[in-house]
């Protein structure tokens, strides 16, 4: 997300239950929200975004299954076919022995999978830099962005009283 | 709000505090020039720290002759230090993920200082099988790499290789889990600084933004991982309960040991963030974010898993004398009156009687109480895994090579400088990063301030009218 010159409109609120009520409102009068920005997880923002659930926990399951798979037949492989020993009389192929490691497998595949795909998925990693519309965003500021890129003067004003209408507290704008 | 309060739920924050002095409390300790006292522990910790490096190059330089293992006590100290610290590196996982499937709001006052401390006990316990190996040059010899020996591979059916793989995946996803979390908050910290500071905490902020599809994505990623790490902290301490239960020493290979372990794991874990907690909490002036109630909170955790510990001690002397085997019987009876009868009553005076303190609210509430006991607990838990393993092996199968076991000051140096290490570690992270987890603590305002809950409640009208949707 390097800046693109989008031309940003936001308003920032000061209580979590004004921006819920306030995204209520834009999505009555079928405004179109660039993003919303918290300092912390506000529930019951997820529905009124209109956001699908996450599919992290598909690649959770699929990076898990992978560890599970690699564990067991990788030991599967070494004593059955590589390097078979007789370990205390038991069989080459001594289940229960291996179930350990294929767990702590499956969870660290699974672990270290969905968190990559997190940080990929959301654009973020060591030293990335995205444009932050307010310092006080990730402190006590509820922040609705609308992208006004070739919008009349009567739209930006129906998104300025929009905000006066919702109980902003504050109202700029700022290229990205 | 949406969420049930209930109207005598005693409030988790205090002060009336709003978002933005949330923010201000508990950034305020990076920030600034550092408090007298960090500046004293650090210096202390950082002797510590020097001891633990000179003692481990005198050990690998001169070998590990330079300890009192010999034939009969194989292991010793090195191991019991390496159980200890595992131990306690459990609760920073169990406050996060068991304590986030509960849906415990009192979880967010603590988590964060939790895992940090559940890393660094961690990092001190891994040191101990690597220095115990004698040539810790070869120590990757313990990872299924393709080798030029035919390639020959470890044996997968050992519970010390199980070992490896559980405390490295332990640890690599206790990062994982803590760093995620972390990442809005130095955002936070990015957001209130200027210069090479703002770069610093930008670089390692990761551009967060605190976008509300991150934010969602980030709630689904803490609940996944705290799915996998709640069987995973389980798993960890029965494996290394393991090492022992699946040997043929009496006294070791008994079927109660997973369980015990993980309940005495917790205990002593949970006792080590309450003498962290009460010392930061005093020293950073976060009393209204770490309040009584979560000191009950966890007081009330102490004495549940302290009770099963002290259950599974009973159940074992129990069992030895019932199972009719003369082996068994000696080995018990040798732990509380052989030769190393005092490190049996330390264990059992500290672990089992202590804690029953806790029955009384009083006492559950006592900040001085709780934190003696929080020692008592560490120390009688060392002195447990230091019964179950030298006490044992010091009197085996046959007596001509029963022995006595003193360490030697090069041991006690390992250990001493072990616990320099892990303050040391601790200390420099409550200084760069936030010991309370801000944006968690902010989620839960509404639901646990004391202006919105208990018998403080100003906007007790407020709420009602919310409630009544």
């Amino acid at each position: 997300m390097k800046s693109q010159n989008k031309e940003i409109l936001y308003g920032l609120y000061d209580d979590d239950e004004d921006l819920l009520k306030a995204v209520k409102a834009a999505n009555k009068d079928h405004l179109e929200m660039y993003d919303v920005y918290t300092p912390f997880p506000v529930h019951g923002l997820d529905p009124l975004m209109g956001f699908s659930e996450s599919r992290l926990h598909i690649a959770g399951f699929v990076f898990g299954a992978m560890g599970t798979l690699t564990a067991f037949l990788f030991m599967t492989w070494v004593f059955t076919r590589d390097w078979p020993i007789i370990f205390g009389g038991k069989p080459y192929w001594s289940v229960p022995a291996f179930i350990p490691i294929t767990f702590e497998l499956t969870v660290l595949f699974s672990g270290i999978g969905m968190v990559v795909s997190y940080y990929i998925v959301n654009g973020l990693g060591f030293g990335v830099e995205n444009p932050t519309l307010d310092d006080r965003i990730t402190d006590d500021k509820f922040c609705i962005a609308f992208q006004t890129n070739g919008y009349s003067d009567a739209e930006i004003e129906n998104l300025s009283s929009f905000f006066s209408k919702t109980g902003a507290s504050e109202v700029s704008s700022k290229v990205i | 709000m949406s969420a049930v309060v209930s109207p005598i739920r005693e409030p988790l924050i205090t002060g009336s505090k709003s978002y933005h002095d949330i923010t201000e409390d508990i950034c305020a300790p990076t920030e600034g020039t550092p408090n007298p006292a960090w500046v004293l522990c650090l210096a202390i910790s950082f002797i510590g720290v020097a001891l633990f490096g000179f003692c481990v190059f005198w050990t690998v330089y001169f070998g590990i002759g330079t300890w009192n293992l010999n034939r009969t006590i194989n292991w010793s100290w090195d191991i019991t230090n390496f159980v200890w610290w595992i131990g306690i590196g459990h609760a920073g996982t169990l406050i996060s993920a068991i304590l986030l499937l509960f849906r415990q709001k009192w979880r967010t006052g603590v988590n964060r200082a939790a895992e940090a401390m559940t890393i660094f006990a961690v990092v001190c316990a891994g040191q101990f099988p690597l220095i115990h190996m004698g040539r810790i040059w070869l120590a990757f010899f313990i990872f299924p790499y393709p080798n030029t020996r035919g390639p020959l591979w470890v044996n997968f059916n050992s519970p010390l290789l199980w070992d490896v793989f559980a405390i490295s995946t332990y640890f690599t996803i206790s990062l994982l889990f803590w760093y995620t979390g972390l990442v809005p908050d130095l955002a936070t910290l990015r957001d209130r600084s200027k210069g090479l500071r703002r770069k610093i905490y930008g670089f390692f902020s990761m551009g967060w933004t605190g976008s509300a599809k991150h934010w969602q994505r980030f709630e689904s990623l803490s609940l996944i991982l705290a799915g996998l790490a709640t069987p995973l902290v389980l798993s960890v301490h029965t494996i290394v309960s393991f090492d022992f239960a699946t040997s043929v020493i009496p006294g070791w290979h008994t079927t109660i040991f997973p369980p015990y372990f993980v309940a005495g794991a917790i205990f002593s874990g949970f006792a080590m963030v309450l003498t962290l907690m009460l010392i930061i909490r005093k020293v950073y002036k976060l009393q209204d974010y770490i309040t009584i109630a979560h000191i009950e909170s966890m007081n009330k955790v102490i004495l549940l898993t302290g009770s099963i510990v002290g259950t599974a001690y009973l159940t074992e002397l129990f069992i030895s004398w019932y199972s009719g085997y003369i082996y068994e019987q000696f080995a018990f009876f040798n732990r509380a009156l052989g030769p190393y009868w005092w490190s049996y009553f330390g264990m059992m005076a500290c672990n089992v009687l202590s804690p029953q303190i806790f029955w009384f609210k009083k006492y559950r509430r006592n900040i001085f109480i709780t934190f003696f006991m929080s020692i008592f607990i560490n120390i009688g838990m060392w002195f447990e895994r230091f019964v179950i393993i030298a006490t044992t092996l010091a009197r085996d199968y046959i007596p001509s090579s029963w022995s006595y076991y003193v360490p030697t000051w090069v041991e006690i140096g390992i250990f001493i400088g072990s616990m320099g290490l892990f303050f040391f570690l601790f200390l420099i992270f409550s200084r760069v990063a936030p010991v309370i987890a801000i944006a968690e603590v902010k989620s839960i305002l509404k639901t646990s301030g004391d202006q919105y809950v208990g018998k403080n409640t100003v906007a007790h009208h407020h709420h009602e009218e919310h409630g009544a949707h």
